[in-house]
């Protein structure tokens, strides 16, 4: 909150430092009867600059090293029986002093000084850093309002410092990214330190239930992910036997029969499947499809699973139709109408133009947007969380219950869990399965995409 | 005066027959009672200012603006005598008797031989292989091409020149055997040294074929038609012999867009 006020003040005097230098850019330019370089609002954003964003690096530095800071003050203070506890103890005091530095009740009265004395550090923290702060704004606006001058070229600089903040902006993003995998391979390393990676790459055999005991029995912890693999292919596939067809038929017809005005209301029809929440088709998934596929089967003399790939793999495949819809159509559309009249030129029928010609030439792009749907189906969680089971079997029968990686990783991590046994730490080498899975799908689908999209432009 | 003008046109030997065509593009008219004679065996040039309802006309002939929305036509347009918009023609079958050369280079994806072979496949105009080679072959060799391809036929037919692409088009056209080839401004995408062959070709293929061709370049319109027919804003104002059209032109209209005054 004191801080959220702090940032505000600094915001207010940037803004003022703005009009500040504005004014200043007139009077200077009169004075010494001289046109200015730039416009005068690049002089006031520049002594804007200089004033908001030392002071918010500065503030930046301060939230970010703050608390261990006040962290290892309070630790220093306290009493030397509890100082020399083990690490995760005293971070179980650390955490108890916070607590009642915000008001909570504590029954040991060291604590209590404890916390007292954590406030009041706080409190001269921030009062050191709000003046530091507000000293350095005035400074930085003090120092470039003084240097305005007409020659002074302030518009290159004001966009230099555009640059540097997209530049910043897009390397968030970018770490971000790395940072999620960093941790992935970490704590996947972990895990592989106490179960083989050949036995995970290649063993037939899934149940990671481990003894947590030494006097339990009957759980030994297998972690083989070929069954998960198995069941998330044969779900991925039979979602796309469900999804090509449907989407490339309908892409089709949007693209090459239908009347503008079938299209103007078809397509967005088409698009609001795709704004469904995927836990909302879980329920359709559960309550109708599997009962459905079941009673039928039953006719034949089949027996389903309650909890069938069948289900789940045609419910996902429902799901991934606007998808393969939507590329389809941008790609058919984009193939250019000089092929589509060349072929009529000659005497080709409506559907051998689709056939013969339109879809030959648009078929990388199809390839790229199913491979994209493809990934897409391998990564989806929630379908099969509730639709497809979590027997982890090694079949190749859409009609029995069958698991995959993104439904072991959610049962893994849902309820207690602890991150020293492999149980817990195999969900993360899954997940860095699935993502170097995904990830080399997209990296081909793009790369066929791309070498199309070169073809015609 | 201008009456005495399609007297002149001699309908017995004329393989297309337009009289009062009208064409309307939704509100828009594109051609007004247009009537104009296209004679066997002979190259008719339409030039034209753009928006002029040249290439309106050049597909009105092969019905290729059926497919374009809200396109509507009226008045008569014959090809041996028989109505082209009648309801019981087969565009699939009028459209072998009429091909087409577009602006720009259209070969399909699909290699040299693939290419040539796309309209006698879907007409089946090949019993066997050894038949289909030939057209093939002879297609090819009369589009001038033969020579450039011949060892490798199996290559994609994007992968030629643009002088080298339309030829291809062209031989793709003449492999479905059609009576009337029209051509809508094929050289406009081409240097000056692929125009020269594509001209000469065109010559070439008078003796077998009669050829329509709308054009932007009056040289070209000289070069290699004997009939020129000139549009302007959707009216035909003037048809002739070229050599009349070009040197001794009837309408002020006509004589000012030859000379470059206006267009």
């Amino acid at each position: 909150m004191q801080t959220l006020t702090l940032a505000v003040v600094l915001l207010l005097l940037s803004t003022l430092a703005f009009q500040l230098g504005r004014k200043r850019a007139f009077a200077v330019s009169e004075r010494q009867s001289m046109p200015l370089h730039s416009l005068p609002g690049y002089y006031g954003s520049w002594v804007a600059l200089w004033c908001g964003l030392p002071a918010f690096a500065i503030l930046a530095l301060w939230l970010m090293f703050e608390p261990s800071l006040v962290r290892e003050l309070v630790v220093a203070d306290l009493p030397a029986a509890m100082r020399d506890l083990p690490a995760d103890r005293v971070d179980v005091l650390v955490n108890e002093v916070r607590n009642a530095a915000m008001g909570h009740a504590t029954a040991d009265a060291d604590l209590a000084v404890a916390a007292e004395h954590y406030n009041h550090l706080r409190h001269i923290g921030f009062a050191v850093i709000a003046a530091i702060t507000v000293t350095i704004a005035l400074a930085g606006a003090a120092f470039a309002w003084r240097r305005i001058q007409p020659e002074l070229r302030a518009r290159p600089r004001v966009e230099a410092s555009v640059n540097v903040f997209l530049v910043a902006s897009s390397t968030v993003a970018i770490f971000t990214t790395i940072g999620i995998v960093l941790s992935l391979l970490f704590e996947a390393m972990r895990f592989f330190n106490m179960v083989g990676f050949m036995d995970f790459l290649f063993g037939l055999n899934w149940s990671p239930q481990m003894s947590t005991r030494s006097d339990q029995v009957g759980s030994s912890g297998a972690f083989g992910m070929i069954p998960l693999l198995t069941g998330t292919m044969l779900i991925s596939l039979i979602s796309m036997v469900v999804a090509l067809p449907l989407g490339l038929f309908s892409a089709i017809y949007m693209s090459e029969y239908a009347q503008p005005r079938v299209r103007a209301v078809a397509k967005p029809a088409l698009e609001i499947l795709a704004g469904i929440p995927t836990v909302v088709f879980g329920f359709f998934a559960v309550i109708t499809v599997a009962p459905v596929i079941r009673s039928v089967g039953e006719v034949f003399g089949l027996s389903v699973a309650a909890e069938s790939a069948l289900a789940a793999g045609f419910v996902m495949g429902i799901t991934l139709i606007p998808l393969i819809s939507s590329l389809s159509d941008d790609v058919i559309t984009a193939v250019p109408q000089s092929l589509r009249e060349g072929a009529f030129g000659l005497g080709a029928t409506r559907s051998e133009t689709i056939r013969q010609v339109v879809l030959p030439a648009a078929l990388p792009g199809i390839v790229g947007g199913v491979l994209l749907a493809v990934s897409r189906a391998i990564g989806e969680t929630m379908i099969v969380v509730m639709a497809a089971g979590l027997s982890a079997k090694l079949t190749f029968n859409p009609l029995e219950a069958v698991t995959t990686v993104t439904v072991q990783i959610v049962t893994l991590l849902v309820g207690d869990t602890e991150f020293d046994s492999p149980k817990t730490l195999a969900a993360f080498a899954l997940g860095l399965m699935l993502f170097a899975i995904t990830l080399g799908l997209n990296v081909v689908a793009l790369h066929i995409v791309q070498k199309y999209r070169e073809k015609y432009d | 005066m201008t009456m005495n003008l399609y007297a002149a046109q001699n309908p017995a030997s004329s393989k297309v027959a337009a009289r009062a065509l009208d064409v309307h593009y939704g509100e828009k008219q594109a051609l007004f009672a247009v009537d104009l004679d296209i004679r066997a065996g002979e190259v008719t040039a339409l030039i034209g200012p753009s928006g002029c309802g040249k290439s309106t006309f050049l597909r009105c002939i092969n019905r290729m603006n059926d497919m374009v929305d809200g396109a509507r036509v009226s008045g008569s347009l014959t090809l041996d005598g028989s109505d082209i918009y009648d309801r019981n023609v087969d565009v699939v079958q009028l459209r072998a008797r009429v091909g087409m050369v577009f602006q720009k280079p259209n070969p399909f994806p699909k290699s040299i031989y693939d290419n040539v072979a796309y309209g006698p496949r879907i007409h089946g105009l090949a019993r066997d292989q050894a038949e289909l080679d030939e057209i093939v072959m002879n297609s090819l060799e009369k589009a001038g091409l033969l020579g450039e391809v011949e060892d490798r036929l199996q290559e994609s037919g994007t992968g030629l020149s643009g002088g080298q692409q339309q030829r291809l088009c062209i031989a793709r056209a003449i492999a479905v055997a059609p009576e009337v080839i029209l051509m809508d401004e094929p050289c406009s995408a081409l240097d000056p040294i692929a125009t020269a062959k594509v001209e000469e070709l065109i010559d070439e293929l008078r003796e077998n074929f009669t050829i329509v061709i709308v054009t932007h370049s009056m040289q070209q319109a000289a070069r290699v038609s004997q009939r020129t027919a000139f549009f302007h804003l959707g009216k035909l104002i003037e048809v002739g012999d070229t050599e009349q059209i070009f040197t001794n032109p009837q309408q002020p209209l006509t004589q000012g867009y030859i000379t470059g005054r206006f267009g």
